[in-house]
């Protein structure tokens, strides 16, 4: 396949035709930084993380569904990029309740890692504070709407590599929400097959397994006084 | 876009469903056929029911998430039943401009409801509009599928007044 030449951040760098910017500078060993892209799926330019700036152009180009071109001039972290993606990521966390202290997923998030990463110390904007729901009903798994940041992953592992396109997204500006099937609760939309996949695309603790967020423990103590029981009738 | 309710529901139900049955076969049950299927549906039907959206799905050939997630998209669909008139209010920035939100404040104290919701005795729908694409004669307010143009909040507030007054139609 026909090679390409290009500079990412002052570094020559060779892509292979057709390929992203992204990918070209993921290769390279330059981070970018990314909510929505995941590999695996097909990229959706929703997130607006992975803006870089390219010499000759006056718009700022999503780096996931930017081809790389010859000789093309891309800039990943200049200031005015910075200044945006801590915009951005400020305005992810006004938009739901994004509360990392009783989060399943703090310690393992891509959008808290993005904050340390970007240097949000704190929102300068808002907080919306909406009332979201959370739903329980599939026996597995379960959706905080709270901590949703829309970034359509599960929608798309659920389409692409699942193939059944339970997920999607309903309405529309603040009021957009990640629906299963007709708007049903998940644990009654019929055409979930409980794969799983919506859990692993999932960035943030939207999407979780039950059983594993704060005061779902379980204990059955009995049980141990039962196994002892169970070993004297046999021996 | 009349969503009128029929004089007589009863004999024309099975006839709503083979017109909407004819408008899917006419695109060959394209699944990008689905916003003039939805189109139809709404026009039809006054509103997108459940088994209405999961009837298209199954027949499109699409996920029922997809439907439901365009058919909450675009507010010109609704998934509520509407009352037997509806009033729109165009608020986009012309009409705006011109007065709209007075005009709807009006008619919100008139009829007694909040924008977006139809009266509990289902005889009105007051919806809003973002830009009905006819700026030049704005404030723009659309009464029963009629476009009215220049419209002005005492005279609004009498027709509005004088239509439900009128005998309710039989149902």
């Amino acid at each position: 396949m026909a090679a390409r030449t290009l500079t990412i951040d002052g570094r020559l760098v060779s892509a292979r035709a057709g390929e992203s910017i992204l990918e070209a500078a993921r290769d390279a060993g330059i981070h970018i930084p990314t909510l929505c892209y995941l590999e695996g799926l097909s990229e959706m330019g929703a997130c607006r993380l992975c803006l870089v700036e390219v010499t000759g152009s006056n718009r700022l180009l999503p780096a996931c569904l930017t081809p790389v071109s010859e000789g093309m001039e891309v800039h990943t972290a200049t200031e005015r990029l910075r200044e945006h993606r801590r915009a951005i990521v400020e305005l992810l966390f006004a938009e739901r309740n994004h509360v990392c202290a009783v989060c399943v997923a703090s310690g393992n998030c891509e959008l808290q890692n993005l904050a340390i990463r970007v240097g949000m110390t704190h929102v300068r904007y808002d907080y919306l504070n909406p009332v979201c729901a959370v739903d329980i009903s599939h026996p597995q798994f379960g959706i905080d709407h709270n901590r949703c940041v829309l970034c359509a992953r599960c929608v798309r592992a659920c389409d692409e590599v699942e193939g059944v396109h339970t997920w999607d997204i309903a309405g529309r500006g603040v009021n957009a929400r990640v629906i299963t099937d007709l708007g049903v609760p998940w644990g009654e939309a019929e055409s979930c097959t409980s794969c799983g996949k919506c859990l692993l695309a999932c960035p943030t603790g939207a999407i979780f397994r039950r059983g594993t967020s704060v005061a779902e423990l379980e204990r059955d103590p009995k049980r141990i006084a039962l196994i002892v029981a169970s070993r004297q009738e046999r021996w | 876009m009349s969503n009128r309710a029929p004089a007589n529901p009863a004999p024309a139900a099975d006839n709503r469903q083979k017109l909407l049955e004819a408008t899917m076969r006419r695109y060959q049950y394209r699944p990008d056929a689905l916003i003039e299927v939805l189109h139809k549906a709404q026009e039809l039907y006054g509103h997108l029911s459940p088994q209405l959206l999961a009837s298209i799905a199954r027949n499109l050939h699409l996920p029922p998430s997809r439907v439901y997630g365009v058919a909450t998209f675009y507010h010109f669909f609704s998934l509520k039943p509407q009352g037997e008139h509806t009033c729109t209010v165009c608020l986009g920035t012309a009409c705006y401009v011109k007065g709209a939100m007075e005009i709807l404040t009006t008619l919100e104290t008139e009829a007694g409801l909040k924008a977006g919701h139809t009266s509990p005795d289902g005889r009105l729908s007051l919806l809003t509009a973002r830009c009905l694409g006819a700026c030049g004669i704005a404030p723009v307010v659309v009464l029963d599928g009629v476009v009215i143009g220049h419209a002005d909040a005492e005279t609004l507030r009498a027709r509005l007044h004088a239509l439900l007054e009128e005998t309710p139609v039989a149902s």
